[in-house]
């Protein structure tokens, strides 16, 4: 009795949940494979052409008998219907999809690189020192990531800071801002620490007594750390990756403050369809349906590299 | 030697994280709206930051929005959390998988469809949307933070507190809720945070006059220069700095001295791997 009461707990949950959840999605996927046609009164469907011709002859009827703008009742109705031209589309913009994937794979990469010796070292540090350089580590994590990105606009203008400081030894001025190198810079900072944080969160766990076995077992330093360090961080790896590249390959603003418009990713693509001048919704949501499915195939494949299911968690 | 290489390592990528943020603070001081010389030492922003009513009015909108959203994220997560655990595992297993969703999902395609919604729903983008958008996309963090707090209550607490004459509500209220209650506060804390730096899809999902604080700061720097936004993130990240220490300081003071102690000692004794 009481079970199935507290059962009931979840009820505005569930409507929430369908609701706000799972009806956009849907709504996603129905925009994708639709699009408006023209038909006539009788349920005819009517070529573009053919409609355009139809209002242009009933506008100028209705200016020559001044038809008041209530009663104008035009033959040509616009109806939804089912088609595959937008997913087709979506091949139009493969390069750029290729672009972001291609952007987003490198920046994880290098973060994957930079994060895991110093996470590694974090992890051995002394129990206080790691709760003050996990703060370090999270502190720029909680500032807007517009500001962040805004603060390497002004360093890497082309007068900007570190063309200055090139300049002192006459170097320069570097082309800088604007580049596919700086939206890669700026996916890299915004989330290095999405990838510090769960390897950390399982080097942390690694005892200190392994490793010294390793060690009195005659193993190098880097075999201890290929043979030991390395196979039990595998599940922070995975969920590193996922961390840094899932944001990354879906990102629209770092490449248009930092890439100048230059760079265009996939957020950007979808960015255009619903909010700019290429508006075109059914596209758009053709466009993010393609990568809602690439990035839960992304998934599936780092869970299944991924034994041990909880590890590393960040979120 | 080796220590001082690791030292070294630390220092460049702590300096990579925290130079753009250094400079953007003392470019807040600059008299000069341009960024890269330095004429002379100034509040002027700050001040004109102050006077700025589109920042102050988005500021305002930021903090009540994310309250508004946090609570009702809060409410609404803990009932489902409570729900979902006395649920059958198939039914379990479903709904917590769908709960993951908005998390996995790519902010923007989250924006746009809630966008999506609206639009077929009729409901004028403004306060509402927002949110209804924020409290959607701050439950699950709620959920996710209460359940395991759930499965590591001992049921025979409230059976025991029924047998002890409770009527199942006051049961519930004087014992699965102090239980749970560090994963209610934690969901409440991160919605809070999610929701006041949520910019995607608040982007989506905003009306002309229901700008929130990011929003307003992407169309700051749009405009190339605008020392306000350094005076801003000057201001932010001092705020933020000292939540975190006040956090942390309160943190080491809740673990017992001698845990610390002994933590410490552990550390010592395998430090020199």
């Amino acid at each position: 009795m009481t079970k199935l009461r507290s059962r009931l707990a979840a009820g505005p949950y569930m409507a929430w949940m369908i609701i706000f959840m799972i009806v956009p999605l849907l709504l996603i996927a129905v925009f994708a494979f639709t699009t408006t046609a023209p038909f006539d009164r009788d349920g005819n469907r009517l070529e573009e052409e053919e409609a355009a011709l139809i209002m242009e002859e009933e506008l100028a009827e209705w200016e020559e008998n001044e038809v008041p703008l209530e009663e104008r009742e035009s033959a040509v109705v616009e109806k939804t219907v089912f088609t595959v031209q937008n997913i087709l589309e979506v091949n139009k913009y493969m390069p750029t999809m290729l672009n972001s994937i291609w952007m987003a794979l490198v920046a994880t990469v290098i973060c994957l690189v930079i994060a895991y010796p110093l996470a590694f070292m974090i992890s051995r540090m002394h129990f206080v020192s790691q709760k003050m350089m996990l703060m370090l580590v999270m502190l720029p994590m909680w500032m807007n990531f517009l500001l962040r990105t805004y603060a390497w606009m002004t360093l890497l203008e082309r007068n900007g800071l570190i063309n200055r400081f090139f300049g002192l030894f006459g170097m320069g001025p570097f082309e800088m801002i604007n580049t596919q190198g700086a939206v890669i810079l700026g996916m890299i900072y915004n989330y290095l620490p999405f990838m510090i944080l769960p390897l950390y969160s399982v080097m942390t766990k690694i005892d200190n007594t392994t490793i010294e076995a390793a060690q009195d077992l005659g193993a190098s330093r880097l075999s201890v750390m290929l043979r030991v360090v390395v196979p039990l961080s595998v599940p922070g790896i995975t969920s590193g990756i996922t961390a840094v590249f899932i944001p990354s390959v879906s990102t629209g603003i770092i490449s248009r403050m930092l890439g100048g418009g230059t760079n265009m990713l996939i957020g950007d693509l979808i960015d255009l369809q619903f909010l700019g001048n290429a508006y075109n919704p059914n596209l758009g949501s053709a466009i993010s349906l393609v990568l809602m499915v690439f990035i839960l195939l992304c998934m599936s494949i780092t869970n299944a590299f991924d034994e041990d299911k909880e590890g590393g968690m960040l979120l | 030697m080796r220590k001082l290489a690791n030292r070294f390592y630390m220092g460049l990528v702590f300096l990579f994280l925290y130079i753009p943020i250094f400079v953007l603070i003392a470019n807040s001081f600059n008299a000069s709206k341009s960024r890269t010389v330095w004429t002379g030492f100034t509040f002027d922003w700050y001040r004109k930051l102050f006077h700025n009513e589109t920042i102050l009015k988005s500021l305002l909108n930021t903090l009540i929005i994310a309250l508004i959203a946090s609570v009702l994220a809060t409410l609404l997560g803990t009932l489902a959390a409570i729900g979902i655990y006395n649920m059958k595992k198939f039914t379990r297993n479903l709904v917590i998988n769908i709960t993951y969703l908005p998390i996995i999902n790519p902010e923007i395609v989250t924006g746009v469809s809630l966008m999506l919604l609206f639009v077929a729903l009729k409901i004028e983008l403004g306060y509402v949307t927002l949110i209804l958008a924020h409290v959607t996309f701050c439950v699950p963090y709620v959920i996710l933070n209460v359940l395991p707090k759930l499965r590591q209550m001992d049921n025979n607490l409230y059976e025991a507190a029924l047998d002890l004459g409770c009527t199942p509500p006051m049961a519930f209220r004087k014992v699965v809720i102090p239980e749970i209650m560090p994963g209610i506060m934690t969901g409440f804390l991160m919605s809070i945070t999610y929701s006041i730096d949520d910019f995607v899809i608040s982007y989506f999902t905003h009306g002309a006059t229901s700008q929130t604080l990011p929003i307003t700061i992407f169309s700051m720097t749009r405009r190339k220069v605008s020392p306000e936004v350094n005076a801003l993130s000057a201001l932010l990240f001092v705020a933020i700095l000292v939540i975190m220490i006040i956090m942390n300081v309160s943190e080491m003071r809740k673990l017992p001295s001698d845990q610390r102690r002994r933590a410490a000692k552990a550390e010592k004794k395998g430090g020199r791997a």
